[in-house]
């Protein structure tokens, strides 16, 4: 033979290795499972451990989004704006004194759960719908609703459609990762109207496709197709939501199982939040109120009665989570209401005694 | 001799126990904590209805179906994109090849470049570009064009007369889009185009490389014996530089079909989108993972395994 070809076993050899090398987004989240379930860097489940942990670490590890409008998205600065901050930021103050001493961890939906189980972060919030698998059968505890949502259609003007039923055989945009495939399918099929998903991994592709016409309609809850109206759309007027929303979905902050302690914490920050908005109680005014002759507004600030002891909190914990991030209603205003670029209703979101059905449980 | 080889095998069957100890223990203790921590684990969600739809699928797939089936649905997919994007990239990649090594400077100028432009480009960009550029040039769904009678191109897809639920079907317009026959759309067109060429750039550098390796000598000797350049390259070269050029070859076309799980950023149901999503609505993420993991490593495996068949024989027909 004029040349050699002995090295021709030995040659298919490392591309028998790369067989089991997979993409990166793959093995990621296959070692952050097996590492939550061997539990090497895992908090152990004990009760009252997580607070302890944050404490000596003095910060808490937050899981957030990778990067949604209004509820948890960087911005030009690095900076973590949005709802779902916010409640971590109201955590971190109530907790540690400082709503800085946050680590923020972006984690796209497939990751998340696996990251809060694993002890990767001490609480999820990260506009997840709050259901009972997940709740049930994730090791989840969902701590409270932050926002009700729900899915909902977007369409072009120009396709003449005004509700979803009359979506026959059209072919539909979405991101994959939340309960929304799911969604689409149960409304379709409980219709008995036939479509064709048109299903991507990530955000930027999947509107880029719906508005170069790929798609008839494009698929996400409403608070999102507002934003992607708004902010995405070459001519916001050329499209239309259809009034159908065809979900509940209830989001809120989630711990892992197996430390009530930690969950009684997260569950009456979020409480406290909404009953500061109840009792007036303000970020500019809560100093001030400290003096107030009203019995509820003095057991929220620590005034006299100490409800931080049942949390194992100091006696400002509420004070302190109002002053970081101002009262639910702010952190709405602030973030997706009025005074952002969302601009959405309060609608169901608003307070039990002002037609919505936000029903802070009593901090008493 | 029989002594260093036996305590070379006892070493090799301890070593294998010993792996096979640790995997046991991975899962073992992988369980334990699952449990532990309230997390369901198992593979029942597999016959559970998957709840999902999928935009295309060879295998017929209604959301009350099974996980299982729309696994099954994914893998059928990914194949229906794999096996013709392999043999276009290596029909491709041959004629690449060729021009790379063409004697007329316009033709090897051009292929170098086309190899070269394409080779050094992330896959994941060639896909979203041809997609994104596929989506907006094609005209809208409503308005197609149509190629020949029953033939209709737009975003929506090719529409093709093929075999349907009613017999054979001839596509026409109808709602929002096409109905009847059989559909490529503009994923799976992308996803077939972005591969086949990407694969193709590797194999045109893979073929080059093995004919420049031949000893200059082949080449002197068959023109010295009157061969016309062209016999010299089809006769003599060729045939010595394909057995060099297999190995890596099979390699690159199972990289293609490996390559094919990057579909689900541009939509296409594949094997690893139909994972993804079943991973978010089931929360079984190993699980999900596992049976990806497994489907793919099988079958890369029998690629290579096929491709080892392939080298063995041509080795055994050459000249030694």
């Amino acid at each position: 033979m004029p040349f050699k070809l002995r090295g021709i076993g030995l040659l298919s050899l490392p591309a028998m290795s790369r067989l089991s090398a997979l993409r990166g987004r793959l093995t990621g989240v296959l070692a952050l499972s097996i590492l939550s379930a061997l539990g090497g860097f895992a908090t152990p489940a004990v009760a009252g451990k997580t607070l302890e942990a944050i404490k000596a670490k003095g910060q808490l590890a937050c899981g957030v989004s990778t990067g949604v409008i209004g509820f948890s998205a960087a911005d030009s600065q690095g900076q973590w704006k949005g709802l779902d901050v916010d409640v971590c930021k109201a955590l971190a103050a109530a907790v540690l004194g400082d709503a800085r001493k946050v680590r923020w961890v972006p984690l796209s939906s497939q990751q998340r759960f696996t990251a809060l189980q694993s002890g990767e972060v001490d609480i999820l919030s990260r506009n997840t719908t709050w259901s009972l698998t997940r709740d049930a059968g994730q090791g989840l505890h969902f701590a409270g609703v932050t926002y009700y949502d729900g899915q909902g259609f977007l369409v072009a003007k120009k396709t003449k459609v005004t509700s979803a039923k009359q979506l026959k055989n059209a072919e539909i945009c979405v991101q994959t990762g939340t309960t929304t495939e799911k969604n689409l399918a149960d409304y379709f099929r409980a219709q008995g109207i036939k479509f064709k998903p048109v299903v991507f991994d990530k955000f930027e592709p999947s509107i880029k496709a719906f508005f170069s016409g790929r798609c008839q309609a494009y698929t996400t809850d409403a608070s999102a197709l507002a934003f992607i109206r708004a902010k995405e759309a070459p001519n916001p007027d050329d499209y239309l939501i259809l009034p159908e929303i065809i979900s509940k979905e209830p989001l809120g902050p989630a711990v892992r199982r197996g430390d009530d302690e930690w969950f009684a914490i997260v569950k009456w920050t979020v409480n406290a939040l909404i009953e500061a908005e109840e009792l007036g109680i303000t970020q500019a005014r809560v100093d001030s109120l400290k003096s107030s002759a009203d019995p509820a507004v003095q057991r929220f600030l620590g005034v006299g009665e100490d409800l931080g002891k049942n949390l194992g909190l100091d006696r400002d914990w509420a004070a302190r989570a109002v002053k970081a991030v101002g009262n639910y209603g702010e952190i709405f205003n602030r973030n997706v209401g009025p005074d952002s670029p969302l601009k959405l209703p309060r609608g169901l979101n608003a307070q039990w005694n002002k037609g919505g059905i936000l029903y802070a449980l009593p901090l008493r | 001799m029989a002594r260093p080889q036996s305590a070379s095998r006892a070493v090799q069957a301890l070593l294998i126990v010993v792996l096979l100890a640790l995997l046991g223990l991975l899962v073992a203790t992988t369980r334990a904590h699952l449990e532990e921590r309230g997390i369901r684990s198992g593979f029942d969600f597999l016959f559970e209805p998957a709840g999902f739809s999928l935009g295309e699928s060879v295998l017929p797939f209604e959301a009350g179906d099974t996980t299982l089936r729309a696994f099954v649905a994914g893998l059928l997919n990914t194949l229906r994109v794999a096996l013709p994007g392999a043999a276009l990239a290596l029909g491709l990649g041959i004629l690449l090849g060729f021009g790379r090594l063409a004697d007329n400077p316009l033709v090897r100028g051009l292929a170098g470049v086309a190899v070269n432009a394409i080779r050094n480009v992330p896959l994941l960009l060639h896909l979203l570009a041809w997609y994104f550029i596929l989506t907006d040039l094609l005209p809208a769904a409503d308005a197609p064009l149509q190629l020949a009678p029953g033939v209709f191109l737009s975003k929506s897809g090719l529409a093709l007369p093929w075999w349907g639920d009613n017999g054979f079907e001839i596509p026409e317009p109808a709602g929002f889009g096409i109905d009847g026959g059989a559909s490529l759309t503009p994923e799976y067109l992308a996803l077939l185009f972005g591969l086949t060429i990407y694969g193709a750039a590797y194999i045109a550098e893979t073929l080059r490389g093995a004919v420049l390796a031949l000893p200059a000598g082949q080449r002197t000797a068959a023109l010295a014996l009157g061969l016309t350049p062209r016999q010299t390259f089809l006769l003599v070269l060729l045939p010595q530089a394909w057995r060099a050029a297999l190995p890596p070859t099979t390699s690159q076309l199972l990289n293609l079909f490996k390559n094919s799980s990057l579909a689900v950023a541009i939509g296409y149901p594949d094997l690893m989108a139909v994972a993804g999503t079943s991973l978010n609505q089931s929360g079984r993420a190993i699980e999900c993972l596992s049976i990806v993991i497994a489907v793919y490593l099988l079958l890369s495996l029998l690629g290579a395994a096929v491709s080892h068949r392939l080298e063995q024989r041509s080795l055994r027909g050459g000249p030694a």
